[in-house]
């Protein structure tokens, strides 16, 4: 940078306006703007500013010096108060631009995600998950009312009609279980499936195509809940028909605890899933006080929370459909598992407060 | 064009007070990103795959084998497929979470097109954010692309269901062409926006990296020769001083020895326009610590 020359200011004032043009004014020039004086004074703490926005930018936060780390806030400050000043002083647009795009980078990291993913984890498993649950209250009984209700409906419109089966059972899984198939048959559907190879895939395709589901009740949300609402009553409605079928030949309690293994986790995270897509279609129905965009972004925020756990718990109720369902061949363990998996997630939600970093 | 160009200008005050100006990234940069970011994922994806083969080629076992045998290498070959679902589920998925987290805001199709995310206003951009309007692009993309791909793998008996699921979808797609500040539905939902990143150098100051400093013929303009002009003539001052070349140089020191009334000699317009330039803008500036500002020539 050059050395600013330090003329006088009689020299300076006088050099502009006085015809009498001298070597003593172009010497006065080097500096001779007030404004440029002031950036050149700054100039070094923007390139400091600018040298470590850019550094963190391409993600080397560890090659910033702690001291430089420390330093951001003020540098960050300094930039902003000299865009002030210089937006009222100074008439040079170059500087005025490059200050912009400068205090906008660093206003980006200064006030950027606050913590990494790690971080971020440790908050949500230790309070903040149960919490935005918890915050979802009144949607959740929604919810679960409507999956009650497409249980009941499924259950009913089969029994009124059995032609009603093939339309709700997705036809994969319609196999060896149809209206009229023996007992023997839908027993052996429930049971004797150690031997099976393969589970290990089995309950990761599961959970991705579980999770994708998931995922479509919750985005749904946003044409105001109505679709999330139809996806649980269908998808419920489709447990309802098995329960008839299975209910027929006396295997109810046998198919509970077949289902009841992955499907309290698996249910449960559908209710969650629903209910965060109920929660952003009932703010975006009735934002209330809120401006309607501000209303979907808190409702959307609060809810992409719940959707996280939901996903992770999908990875569980995976896990646990593809080996405890096969390995535990009895309804009494099975109903074991299940009820165990029910009352631990109710106790995690709605029981346990966290560790006090709630968000 | 220039309306357009200004509807795409948002301010935000940071909470230290400060105005700052913000451009939206248009429409054609987040399709074009979003066109990279796709064609990466799918390139990530078909490597992923090609490398799983090839290892389970090393391993030397057959699909066919996956249900039949116990063996180790039926294992091995399980833990590939479930490496594969996995894989497949976080390219999905998580990509586009993964990049957006970090500290530019941007995934690598971003990064190109010189955009990023933002939260919408003062807030900061949350972790939660990020995750929200990344869930929804499920079915403002994939959910149509598969189901637009259905409705044609089916055939001819695209019937009417599948076109009122195909403008159901299409609603999502061009939910961006609906709304000013040109949201997807996961900007809505998650309270973010898309806006332009530009980088640029700082230029010298000109009253230090002008020649003008060192030439002793440099003009001196009486203060009524200066009144002339206002700011916004300054500025294009400045623009053509900092890349004009010869020519357009010309033209400028013509126009403005013209308005002045005063000659230059020959050859020298650089000098004469830095001269001006620099006497200007000092004018200009000392009106503006006084508390007047003229906007261009026009102003009084």
């Amino acid at each position: 940078m050059n050395e600013p020359a330090a003329p006088s200011l009689l020299g300076r004032l006088g050099g502009w306006f006085s015809p009498a043009a001298s070597a003593e004014i172009a010497a006065a020039e080097d500096a001779a703007l007030r404004s440029d004086r002031f950036r050149l004074e700054r100039e070094g703490e923007w390139k400091r500013l600018d040298a470590i926005v850019t550094r963190i930018e391409r993600g080397r936060l560890r090659s910033v010096s702690d001291e430089d780390l420390l330093a951001l806030p003020a540098l960050y400050r300094t930039a902003v108060s000299s865009l002030a000043v210089a937006r009222e002083t100074s008439l040079d647009a170059e500087t005025l631009a490059w200050l912009e795009v400068l205090t906008r980078r660093a206003w980006f990291v200064v006030y950027g995600p606050r913590a990494g993913l790690g971080d971020w984890l440790l908050r949500f498993f230790g309070g903040g998950w149960s919490a935005s649950v918890r915050a979802l209250s009144s949607e959740i009984l929604i919810a679960l009312a409507l999956m009650v209700c497409g249980t009941v409906a499924g259950w009913l419109l089969v029994a009124s009609d059995p032609d009603w089966y093939y339309a709700l059972i997705p036809g994969g899984m319609a196999d060896a279980r149809v209206p009229g198939a023996s007992r023997a048959v839908l027993m052996g559907t429930l049971f004797g499936q150690q031997g099976q190879q393969g589970l290990a895939v089995f309950a990761a395709a599961l959970f991705s195509n579980n999770a994708q589901v998931a995922i479509l009740a919750f985005a749904l949300g946003f044409a105001f809940g109505l679709p999330s609402a139809m996806l649980l009553i269908q998808n419920t409605a489709t447990l309802g028909a098995l329960l008839w079928l299975y209910h027929g030949q006396g295997l109810t309690l046998e198919l509970v605890g077949w289902l009841s293994v992955h499907g309290t986790t698996e249910l449960y995270a559908i209710l969650l899933a629903g209910a965060a897509g109920l929660h952003i279609g009932r703010a975006m129905a009735f934002p209330g006080e809120a401006a309607l965009l501000d209303a979907a972004a808190a409702a959307g925020r609060r809810a992409a929370q719940v959707m996280v756990g939901v996903v992770l718990m999908l990875i569980v109720a995976g896990l646990l459909e593809g080996f405890a369902r096969q390995l535990i061949d009895n309804t009494a363990g099975r109903l074991i598992v299940g009820s165990f998996m029910l009352v631990f997630w109710t106790a995690y939600f709605f029981v346990w407060r966290g560790t006090g970093r709630e968000s | 064009m220039r309306t357009r160009m200004r509807t795409r200008n948002r301010t935000v005050i940071t909470p230290e007070g400060v105005a700052l100006p913000f451009v939206l990234a248009s429409r054609g940069a987040r399709a074009a990103a979003l066109l990279l970011d796709l064609a990466m994922i799918g390139a990530a994806m078909i490597a992923t795959t090609l490398t799983l083969i090839w290892i389970a080629g090393g391993i030397g076992i057959q699909v066919a084998e996956i249900e039949t045998a116990a063996s180790p290498k039926a294992r091995a070959l399980q833990a590939l497929v479930i490496i594969w679902i996995i894989a497949m589920f976080l390219f999905r998925n998580a990509w586009f979470l993964f990049f957006e987290l970090g500290p530019r805001g941007a995934t690598p199709g971003k990064r190109i097109t010189g955009i990023r995310v933002a939260a919408r206003g003062t807030e900061r951009l949350t972790t939660e954010a990020v995750i929200a309007r990344n869930i929804v692009r499920d079915i403002e993309l994939f959910m149509p692309m598969v189901f637009i791909g259905g409705a044609f793998a089916a055939g001819s008996d695209t019937d009417l269901a599948s076109w009122a699921g195909a403008v159901w979808f299409a609603i999502f797609v061009l939910f961006p062409f609906f709304n000013r500040d040109a949201l997807r539905c996961g900007d809505v939902i998650a309270g973010t926006w898309v806006v332009e990143v530009p980088r640029r150098k700082l230029g010298e100051a000109l009253s230090v990296s002008a020649p003008v400093a060192a030439a002793d013929q440099a003009f001196t303009f009486t203060p009524e020769e200066l009144a002339v002009y206002g700011e916004f003539e300054l500025q294009t001052l400045e623009r053509m001083l900092r890349d004009g070349r010869g020519p357009a140089l010309d033209d400028v020191a013509d126009a403005i020895s013209r308005k002045i009334g005063r000659p230059y000699p020959y050859r020298a317009e650089r000098v004469f326009l830095e001269s001006y330039y620099l006497q200007l803008r000092a004018q200009l500036e000392q009106g503006l610590r006084l508390g007047r500002r003229k906007a261009d020539k026009h102003a009084a």
